[in-house]
């Protein structure tokens, strides 16, 4: 095993471990891009350079706009109810 | 269940999971030793038999074509799920398009670097689809790096704006020409050479870009129906989130 995919390695798992702990969605978004970052070095280090380019855009882009999108909706819906709520 | 008691449950699974674990792992081949019969095997007839370089799209997109078919058609059904969830609804309106939404106050610096990335990420997403039986990338990877292209623009600008530049119909066709031109890409080997997916093009020399039989013109197919799969999703799910508004004074 060389250097870089040890790296890799424990990269991905501090990553995948902050992104359980993390208790902000919005901080964890971050963190899951971070982490789909440091898999697309895993899988390039691991001689996987097809697997690596798809991760490179599902894990920093695809995958977080759709959470960040959906984190704004479920925002804006507990804004109604509240404001429902106040009014009666 | 209280806390007291999934302590006592974790101290008894966790301990049997960590051992079955351990076992698993110790029957494992050591790193980097595997060398399986169907990876010599692809690895023998790649070269020789397809005239294909990367020997990843030769597997995807001839060895075990009708494999990649099965796929497209999950992401199709899947894409098909988030229009149907997210469509608007009774008691819901769509905001006048007039009313402009910037995104994020985003910065200038942000503009500038989304907006020079454009260019280069078409280039990159083309090269990738139309390159992919000789070196490492492919319709999939290519398709999601076209996709990403709109979506940089977005970042650099206003959603509406780039809801004009990629309106529903064209994503939407580029998702449907795609997956039905990767099925009959299938029929046109069932026609030619008598077995469903069978490379009914010629091979070509190895290296060049008109070779690998029929791996080219799959992996467009394929490119097209990921770059609109991908843009579907990511539009239903921001007209959900910036445009789509619930009509006051009706319950959700």
């Amino acid at each position: 095993m060389t250097v870089l995919q040890i790296v890799a390695l424990v990269a991905v798992a501090v990553g995948g471990g902050a992104v359980a702990l993390i208790r902000d969605p919005l901080r964890q978004t971050l963190a899951l891009g971070i982490d789909g970052l440091a898999l697309v070095v895993l899988f390039f280090a691991f001689q996987a350079p097809d697997v690596a380019l798809s991760e490179i855009v599902v894990g920093t882009l695809g995958l977080p706009l759709i959470v960040l999108a959906a984190l704004r909706k479920i925002g804006e819906q507990d804004r109604h109810r509240r404001t429902d709520q106040e009014q009666k | 269940m209280t806390r007291r008691a999934r302590l006592w449950l974790f101290g008894i699974a966790g301990p049997g999971l960590a051992a079955v674990l351990v076992v698993g792992l110790r029957g494992l081949p050591a790193f980097g030793d595997n060398h399986a019969v169907y990876g010599l095997v692809v690895n023998g007839v790649a070269l020789s038999l397809r005239h294909a370089t990367d020997y990843v799209t030769a597997l995807n997109f001839d060895l075990r074509a009708f494999d990649t078919l099965g796929e497209e058609y999950i992401l199709f059904a899947s894409v098909l799920g988030v229009t149907l969830l997210l469509r608007v609804v009774r008691g819901e309106d769509e905001e006048n398009i007039a009313a402009e939404r910037a995104v994020y106050g985003s910065s200038d610096a942000v503009r500038v670097l989304s907006l020079g990335l454009v260019p280069l990420l078409l280039a990159l997403g083309v090269y990738l689809v139309i390159h992919g039986a000789l070196t490492p990338g492919g319709g999939f990877q290519g398709g999601i790096v076209l996709a990403a292209a709109p979506a940089c623009l977005m970042l650099a600008g206003r959603y509406v704006q780039l809801r004009a530049l990629t309106p529903d119909w064209a994503i939407e066709a580029a998702e449907g020409i795609g997956a039905a031109g990767y099925c009959l890409l299938g029929l046109g080997g069932l026609v030619f050479a008598s077995v469903y997916f069978k490379n009914f093009l010629p091979a070509g020399h190895p290296g060049q870009l008109l070779s690998a039989g029929f791996m080219p013109l799959n992996s467009i197919a394929v490119g097209l129906e990921v770059m609109g799969a991908f843009l579907i999703v990511w539009t239903a799910f921001l007209d959900q989130a910036l445009l789509v508004r619930r009509r006051p004074g009706v319950a959700p």
